[in-house]
């Protein structure tokens, strides 16, 4: 049979599907907006997602955390409508929103039944542009976001990440958790609220995805509806985030019998003509698939962690190139090394033509079946116009990952990968693992 | 912020649009192989691509004592060496057609699945029927991958507060029933799981008359049959696939009490499980119910009764929500939780529990709130639709409990069917003298002091 499973491979591989099918109409509100829309009848509901860029990098640093609890607070009232009476409201249309606070972007993703549209949109239309923040729900939220961040401090992922953070960022925006300090938390008050509501939330800083049952004219009026009356001026964002961290190992100390690796050093911006030659080295290092170098040596080979992944972080104000594993104390040690010596193989030897075939051949052939549904492909939408892709880019996106040649992929592997950069961040009791080799 | 701090807490909030189940299903089709392999096909046309899925009704809850996680291992162990397929060669083949796949095991049910571009369905069904008999189990191969499945137990219960707690719960509430026992195994078992044991287990369930095939996606039924005789339809059936007998319950007539201390605990809070009926063939009434009393009591974070009483009007929770498992083959529970706000202590807190089911049960319901929930799971059928997979997966998990395509194809009537009445009659049922588990998890009383247990060291 094998021989019949490998004819079969190779005709399909020559078949793979070029792009996706989808066709995304732009459209401009009467008002001024602009969104992308994937119409698609076939369901009657509409999937809407706002991106307000700019997100938590916006908080001053003695109001750490005020976006964070400011998107908490929009679900919890609104116009004439407290807590409870908003969510009823909202159950009874079977709507559903979500609000979400990141350090670039504060993200609105919203599902809307044609039945009901303009009642829904009118309820998020209040969310965003008419919340109460009462006392009430205020002191309420807080508490909950106090209970996250205690949760934080004892979850060995998260000190590793925000440790990380705090030693490559420093004082920029960066380098704090989004969530706030319990000290910044305690001392937020409404107006300050206020003041990250005002600055988070514009009309001159947002992109919009929609798909699912509506038309150009109708979404225009939607939006309008939705955001027009929201300020247009958008506070000034923070400029990059220099990344200040050297090679080395930190080891922070943590009661549990497994270790949290988390480890990167500086990536490649969105724009850089090596972007994409990067993006396949990274699916080849340490990427989504079950094969990637790391999850082949760490994992399949010596059984040394359940699971290994790397990815280029495009945060707007700093790409990084990051990556997170968890192993037993017994065994993080020899993880690391083996992740260091991979670090270093492909930085001085590249990759192979095989890996590289592979590798554009898996990510051409998932790329098209990414846009199903109209949850996704609205996210989709928002986030290529945040990441500032043109429209079709959908379309030629696979001619540029398979444009990518082993000689380019080779020479960004030289440029891109540092093993004496490398700083890994080991969050647990790791054995025989010296702080500063 | 309820989501984000219910998912610290590692509890799944009771979301509404989360599939409950597969009722939106458009147009499915059911076939039977000669082999008696089940196949269902849930056609989508929007997006050129498919969700193949095998699933086997054995899980956890099916292994031989003594072997606690041989079904999970004996998953993972499937994507390494057939008598065609090199070890991985299978993950390989899958992504070199821009595919991705992966596995799931649970209490009832083993799930392998693929999505892929909709004319990849053929190769996907020929590796997936290769693997279904023609596993080699390689000695070093078995070693390594039981490192990795100990490496995961590290990783999900052992380095989570949250996840040992659900364990000894878990634990505590089944006196016989292998439902007690964790999927991911018991980790003093899981290092003496054998080459012999895995490949007991494989030769015992994994035959076509004990699995189901579902594709959704950009495909028609006849396609799918056409392609599944051409790759299932030669396994031959197994002759001596055994029946699922699982030790029963005995009656509960005592309360038990878990307390687990662990310093990396954050939020402390208290759980209350008692045993439930789930959904029967022919009979799924009584589960429909009980899923109206799960939101009511204690569904939206804002509107079910102890939201509003305990989070909102008292402030003396963080977080307060009721949750019920409705399909499975053998009972499963409802719980309570409440997570205290600072100075309420869990004592009070599991009293508050028990005094919000009793007032639920004095004041009975809302008729707007009810209204509201009943048109929810109405709306959530055509948000489901809009997920293929989801909905491709709630089949699944309805066909592994033993429901039948008529019962999961009634479900959505029965659920629009519940009336007020029905729901306080399947309360006072559940309620009426329950033996329950109740569960502190908390910190160990030295520790609760605000001292930093980190240091850092560079």
């Amino acid at each position: 049979m094998i021989a019949r499973i490998a004819a079969t491979l190779l005709a399909c591989v020559l078949a793979l599907p070029a792009s996706a099918t989808i066709e995304i109409e732009e459209v401009t509100s009467p008002g001024g907006i602009d969104a992308w829309l994937v119409e698609d009848p076939s369901i009657p509901f509409v999937a809407l997602e706002f991106w307000f860029v700019g997100g938590s990098a916006l908080d001053p640093a003695e109001n750490r955390g005020a976006t964070y609890l400011m998107t908490g607070l929009l679900e919890e009232g609104a116009a004439d409508m407290d807590a409870q009476g908003f969510a009823a409201a909202v159950e009874g249309l079977a709507a559903s929103f979500e609000f979400d606070s990141y350090r670039d972007a504060v993200v609105v993703s919203a599902q809307m039944l044609t039945q009901n549209r303009d009642e829904a949109a009118a309820l998020l239309r209040a969310a965003l542009t008419e919340p109460r923040f009462d006392e009430a729900a205020l002191e309420r939220v807080r508490a909950q976001v106090v209970s996250i961040i205690e949760g934080n401090a004892r979850d060995p992922g998260e000190i590793a990440s925000s440790t990380f953070n705090a030693m490559a960022y420093g004082d920029h925006p960066y380098g704090a958790p989004q969530e706030g300090t319990l000290e910044t938390v305690a001392a937020l008050t409404r107006d300050d609220i206020l003041a990250a509501h005002r600055a988070a939330l514009t009309r001159g800083r947002v992109v919009v995805g929609a798909a699912g049952d509506i038309t150009p004219e109708q979404l225009g009026q939607l939006i309008d509806g939705i955001l027009g009356a929201l300020p247009a001026e958008a506070p000034p964002r923070p400029g990059p985030a220099g990344f200040a961290l050297d090679g080395g190992t930190t080891v922070v100390d943590f009661p549990s019998p497994q270790s949290v690796a988390f480890f990167g050093h500086s990536g490649i911006a969105r724009d850089d003509p090596d972007f994409f030659p990067a993006f396949v080295l990274n699916e080849v290092l340490g990427g989504g698939g079950f094969r990637s170098r790391l999850m082949e040596e760490v994992r399949v080979e010596r059984g040394l962690t359940y699971g290994i992944g790397t990815s280029l972080s495009l945060a707007d104000l700093s790409p990084t190139l990051l990556g997170q594993f968890s192993s037993s104390n017994a065994l993080v040690g020899e993880a690391i090394e083996v992740v260091r010596g991979q670090w270093a193989e492909i930085a001085a030897n590249g990759i192979t033509q095989d890996e590289l075939d592979a590798a554009v051949r898996y990510m051409t052939g998932a790329y098209p079946l990414r846009f199903d549904g109209n949850g996704r492909i609205a996210g989709i939408l928002a986030a290529m116009q945040s990441d500032g892709m043109p429209v079709d880019y959908i379309e030629n996106r696979n001619d540029y990952v398979s444009a990518v040649t082993l000689e380019d992929v080779n020479r960004v592997a030289a440029r891109l990968l540092r093993p004496e950069a490398l700083h890994f961040v080991v969050v647990g009791q790791p054995e025989g693992l010296s702080p500063g080799n | 912020m309820l989501r984000r701090l219910a998912l610290a807490l590692g509890l799944t909030l009771p979301a509404f649009m989360a599939p409950l189940a597969a009722q939106a299903a458009g147009e499915v089709a059911e076939f039977m192989l000669d082999n008696g392999m089940q196949v269902i096909v849930i056609e989508d046309h929007r997006t050129p691509a498919v969700t193949h899925m095998v699933w086997y009704r054995t899980g956890a809850a099916d292994e031989p004592p003594g072997q606690s996680g041989i079904a999970h291992f004996v998953e993972h162990l499937m994507f390494k060496a057939t008598d065609d397929l090199a070890s991985g060669e299978f993950s390989d083949i899958v992504e070199a057609n821009g595919g991705s796949g992966n596995a799931f095991t649970s209490l009832d049910y083993t799930g392998y699945f693929q999505r892929v571009a909709a004319d990849r369905l053929g190769l996907m069904m020929q590796m997936e029927a290769d693997r279904m008999r023609d596993l080699v189990f390689d000695p070093e191969e078995v070693a390594t991958e039981r490192s990795v499945i100990i490496e995961e137990r590290a990783q999900r219960t052992d380095s989570s507060p949250g996840g040992l707690f659900n364990e000894q719960m878990a634990a505590a509430l089944y006196l016989n029933h292998p439902y007690g026992i964790p999927i991911i195994g018991w980790r003093h078992e899981m290092e003496g799981l054998t080459l012999e044991d895995a490949r007991a287990f494989y030769d015992t369930w994994y035959h076509p008359n004990n699995a189901i095939l579902i594709v959704a996606g950009d495909v028609t039924p006849e396609e799918v049959l056409a392609l599944a005789e051409q790759h299932y339809g030669p396994i031959p059936a197994s002759d001596s696939l055994p029946p699922r007998l699982r030790p029963t319950e005995p009656p509960h007539i005592a309360d038990r009490r878990v307390i687990f201390e662990d310093e990396r605990v954050a939020t402390p809070y208290v759980a209350i499980r008692m045993l439930a009926p789930v959904r029967e063939p022919g009979d799924q009434a009584e589960a429909a119910a009980l899923v109206y009393l799960a939101e009511l009591l204690g569904g939206s974070g804002q509107t079910s009764l102890m939201a509003r009483r305990l989070q909102i009007e008292e402030e003396r929770s963080l977080f307060a929500g009721a949750f019920y498992d409705s399909t499975s083959v053998d009972p499963s529970s409802f719980s309570l939780v409440n997570a205290p706000v600072p100075g309420v202590t869990l004592e009070e807190a599991e009293a508050d529990l028990w005094r919000m089911v009793e007032t639920f049960l004095e004041e009975g319901i809302d008729p707007e709130h009810f209204a509201r929930i009943q048109f929810q799971l109405e709306a959530s059928e055509i948000y489901e639709e809009d997920n293929t997979q989801g909905l491709a997966r709630a089949w699944g998990v309805e066909l592994t409990a033993g429901l039948s395509v008529a019962d999961i194809e009634a479900w959505t009537e029965v659920l629009a069917a519940v009336t007020p009445e029905d729901v306080m009659a399947a309360a006072q049922r559940l309620f009426d003298d329950p033996a329950t588990v109740t569960g502190y998890l908390m910190r160990p009383p030295a520790t609760d002091t605000e001292t930093d247990t980190t240091e850092v060291s560079q």
